[in-house]
């Protein structure tokens, strides 16, 4: 892929993810999050790992996101918008992110193996849904079924808590 | 990336949309009211030009000079965005369906990706957005009542269609829609497997998940395409119009286009996952001459058409569901079968093979 994609996906992620956190209407940061998906998931598509990009909007894009969106609106938040802008909590938070930015950078200046270029991965010749699937189901199995016996647990938990008492 | 294969995608996306996707969903409209009509004993609309066939072109004429009005207390930005994202998954969808074998060497699929089905799920579980973002924009009840009955019909029906279709990526062995042709091919298709050792009982015993498969397949697509009986997020006797009631002029036309072109690119990827896509005996693959390439087209867009037909059928003849039966419907019925379906299928392939 042309360097110049990586930018736009790279800039069109960063600016969305931005718009999150900056937009006062609740389904507009909402969206914006949805777009910032869809970009990330570009990126990984432009690394030949179509199935982690795909997945990224079918579950976060198109199943979380509109569940959440389905909440912000039945919720009709109104206070969100008038609220004032706390400029206190923005610097402490302006401040996390430049300390975790720093760390990152320090890091990376000091780590040898991860400032080398590496080689593009092979092609879509390999079939990365196989590769995935044989890799949970053959080397790591057991932690499949454990993080599966998890879910089950939390879905009956949530199944449990929503269930209406009979009058 | 050599210019050869950037001119003939850049004419596959310009042909396939311009010329077939468009035309399609504009002709599905009027053969639409020419179905009804005839399934309710009426005459349809038959008097611009001969039989009533330039009545797609009087329409969009009439929907272009119309006043397009934005309520006051709207969401503008949000109420313009709206109907774009309402048609564009439905479009982008097309990209990797294979619509016919080869045309002079060059394979007749936009993208011929990896992940193929899950793309198809992906851009489609996108389609929500227009809705639900068109109906909250709108600031107005009925089309937010609209806006949230789709969200959440579509979401518990992506489910079903989802795993309806895993049956068929078993017996395939990966997620390429051009692989599922070709297994079809050699296989016979698997709603009819007629081809090759049709004699052979396990695969007249697989056939039979097949058409369960099928049928949650073509119902979870009538449901996430909101046609009858399913159309409840416009529901006229409930929401007098549900999400596009504020919508004039070319606004409301494009939600009708991205209703049409989801049905439109629902049945091609029906025809591919369970027809055969461009298969059909006796005639052979683009490799042995052009014109029976474009038959294999032909072959395709006469199957996709069958199955439109079918989707009009069913819209003209079914009641309406009523909200709550329809969820019950979704999570208590077509969940389950899906997902019994998918073991059924492994344990046959099981004791096939050992």
């Amino acid at each position: 892929m042309p360097p110049f994609l990586f930018w736009v996906f790279a800039l069109m992620t960063l600016i969305f993810g931005a718009a999150v956190v900056l937009n006062r209407n609740p389904v507009a940061s909402a969206l914006s999050l949805v777009v910032s998906f869809l970009g990330l998931s570009a990126l990984f598509v432009s690394l030949d790992a179509y199935f982690v990009g795909i997945i990224q909007v079918l579950v976060y894009a198109g199943a979380v996101m509109v569940l959440f969106l389905f909440i912000i609106m039945l919720l009709n938040l109104q206070a969100e918008e008038r609220h004032r802008i706390n400029w206190l909590a923005s610097a402490g938070g302006l401040g996390v992110a430049l300390i975790l930015l720093i760390q990152v950078v320090f890091t990376i200046r000091h780590f040898e193996a991860a400032r080398q270029t590496f080689p593009a991965l092979s092609a879509s010749t390999i079939d990365d849904v196989r590769n995935i699937g044989a890799l949970l189901f053959r080397n790591y199995n057991l932690p499949l079924q454990i993080v599966g016996i998890l879910v089950l647990v939390a879905t009956i938990g949530v199944v449990l808590l929503s269930k209406r008492e009979p009058r | 990336m050599d210019s050869f294969f950037v001119i003939t995608s850049l004419l596959k996306i310009v042909g396939i949309l311009f010329v077939v996707i468009l035309p399609m969903v504009s002709y599905a409209v009027y053969a639409e009211r020419r179905v009804s009509a005839f399934i309710q004993d009426r005459m349809g609309p038959n008097r611009v030009g001969p039989a009533g066939l330039f009545q797609p072109i009087a329409d969009m004429f009439k929907l272009l000079l119309k006043e397009d009005f934005t309520p006051r207390a709207a969401n503008t930005f949000y109420y313009w965005l709206a109907p774009c994202l309402a048609v564009m998954p439905a479009i982008i969808t097309i990209a990797v369906v294979p619509f016919g074998s080869t045309l002079f060497g060059v394979p007749m699929i936009i993208a011929d990706v990896n992940v193929g089905i899950l793309f198809v799920f992906a851009i489609a579980s996108l389609g929500v957005y227009g809705i639900v973002i068109g109906g909250w924009a709108s600031n107005s009840k009925y089309p937010f009542l609209g806006g949230i009955r789709s969200s959440a019909q579509m979401l518990s029906y992506e489910l079903s269609l989802g795993l309806a279709v895993i049956p068929v990526f078993l017996l395939v062995g990966n997620l390429r829609l051009t692989s599922v042709v070709r297994y079809q091919i050699e296989h016979g298709w698997f709603i009819a497997p007629f081809v090759g050792d049709w004699m052979n009982p396990w695969k007249w015993l697989l056939a039979i998940p097949m058409i369960i498969s099928f049928l949650v397949f073509l119902i979870a697509i009538f449901a996430e395409t909101n046609r009858l009986p399913f159309d409840l997020p416009e529901a006229e006797q409930e929401l007098a119009g549900g999400y596009n009631i504020e919508y004039s002029s070319m606004k409301f036309a494009l939600y009708f286009l991205g209703e049409y072109a989801a049905m439109i690119t629902g049945s091609a990827i029906t025809v591919t996952l369970f027809f055969g896509g461009w298969h059909f005996p006796g005639i052979p693959d683009g490799s042995h001459g052009w014109i029976f390439g474009l038959m294999n087209i032909a072959v395709f867009f006469a199957k996709v058409a069958i199955m439109i037909f079918i989707f009009m059928w069913v819209r003209w003849t079914l009641p309406r569901f009523r909200w709550d039966q329809l969820m019950r419907l979704g999570w208590l019925f077509f969940f389950e079968i899906a997902l019994v379906n998918i073991f059924i299928v492994a344990g046959i392939m099981a004791f096939h093979q050992s």
